[in-house]
């Protein structure tokens, strides 16, 4: 089936990687993601107050263009999933809210249209055996430490991306791709998201540093994430807690392509540098 | 303090109610919200107080709390409330006060150039977001 792809800003520009991993992953699977041909930035935080409206209306306009090119979004950066979908729901239930939206973007739209995340379809269209299956690379036990943070999962009923307190998704397209996922108590906490940007006090970080320490103390060798924030945040750590034990942070469709079988290099795996130990723990290079 | 049944209503409490589209009063002080909250340790005043200040009329003692800036929507608090009260939404419309009114915490100006060349724009887009406009 054909999707619409909406790679959201920070993956044109930041996180090149994880649309690279993500698009290769997708196509080694069967999922065809055709880029959008117009969107603009989301807007990164869905707007809470009842009068923003018209911070609703880059992400009304993306729903729009999808539904008017007859296909299903896809999107793999948490904070556009959380966005998009909220959105959708807000103009399907909210009359008012979607008059105004549809007579300032001008398109006629009114919430007939569905967002996918990949790790969704992997698991609700694909099925994760047939990911299994599907491997050249064995990732030999690779201890993982799932991280969802906050936007994937809430709120749980607008989001319904998984079960909200103990959700199994990462884990299981983890195991499925030979992986050892690692259960840690701050898996689904907030990693502080933009505070540490507005450098409020010395008190930046603080919860980022709780989550690296939680999935360390656990025994991951490294972290997965869908968040480019929170890989943000999880990598800033070194710099704010000077010898911490630091795991590396990598995009869940990484370690997802790798195994696929797409070269180390362009899933943006270092071996020589931040990404040596879990380089030398799957053994780079090996197809079966 | 004293409280008297005239003192806990206002005009800024009503608007607050209209920009969050949550009732004030719904909220039993049950402090779930706060043992839950990833940031409860930075906030200065606990995230229910916020809500207890709002409700005893002391709109100004909330809008001074730290809480409202160290709050990063991240709906733990509503995913659990027992009552369905969404506080992330209050917490928003007492930072859309503030920002209407000029007060934002944060300066783009004053941002430090290497933050725009290593943050994700992700970051720099919620930031502005949620300190700036």
């Amino acid at each position: 089936m054909k999707y619409g792809y909406y790679p959201g800003c920070t993956l044109h520009q930041q996180a090149e990687e994880f649309d690279v991993t993500t698009r290769e992953s997708a196509r080694a699977l069967g999922i065809e993601l055709e880029e959008l041909d117009s969107w603009q930035c989301c807007g990164a935080v869905f707007p809470l107050a009842t009068d923003a409206v018209i911070n609703l209306a880059a992400p009304f306009r993306a729903l729009a263009a999808a539904y008017e090119a007859g296909v299903e979004l896809v999107t793999v950066c948490a904070g556009c999933l959380n966005v998009l979908r909220r959105t959708n729901n807000l103009v399907q239930n909210d009359d008012e809210t979607r008059d105004k939206l549809v007579d300032f973007v001008e398109e006629d739209y009114a919430g007939e249209g569905r967002v996918h995340h990949l790790l969704e379809l992997l698991r609700d269209e694909v099925g994760f055996e047939s990911v299994s299956e599907r491997t050249k690379r064995d990732l030999n036990g690779l201890r993982i430490a799932p991280y969802y943070g906050c936007l994937l999962l809430r709120p749980p009923d607008e989001m319904e991306f998984d079960d909200a307190e103990d959700p199994q998704i990462l884990e299981n397209m983890l195991a499925g791709i030979g992986a050892h996922p690692v259960s840690y108590p701050l898996r689904m906490d907030c990693c502080g998201a933009y505070l540490p940007i507005g450098e409020l006090e010395e008190r930046r970080n603080r919860a980022a540093v709780a989550v690296m320490r939680s999935a360390s103390a656990a025994g991951a060798e490294a972290i997965v994430t869908s968040c480019p924030l929170c890989a943000h945040n999880l990598e800033q750590c070194a710099q704010d807690v000077p010898g911490a034990e630091m795991l590396p942070v990598l995009y869940f469709s990484q370690v997802l392509a790798y195994a696929l079988g797409l070269d180390a290099d362009s899933c943006g795996l270092e071996p020589d540098g931040l990404h040596a130990g879990v380089c030398e723990k799957i053994g780079i290079g090996e197809v079966k | 303090m004293k409280l008297t049944r005239h003192g806990l209503h206002s005009e800024m409490i009503e608007k607050i109610e209209r920009i969050s589209g949550e009732e004030i009063s719904k909220c039993y002080q049950c402090g779930k919200c706060s043992a839950g909250c990833p940031v409860a340790q930075e906030m200065g005043t606990l995230p229910n107080r916020v809500v207890r200040h709002l409700q005893l009329g002391q709109d100004e003692r909330a809008f001074e709390a730290e809480a409202v800036w160290f709050c990063t929507s991240c709906h733990t608090c509503e995913s659990r409330c027992p009552k369905g009260f969404d506080l992330s939404r209050v917490m928003e419309a007492l930072r859309a006060v503030l920002l209407r009114r000029g007060e934002a915490p944060v300066r783009p100006e004053d941002l430090p150039a290497e933050l725009f060349a290593a943050a994700p724009q992700q970051a720099i887009v919620s930031c502005y977001r949620k300190y700036v406009s």
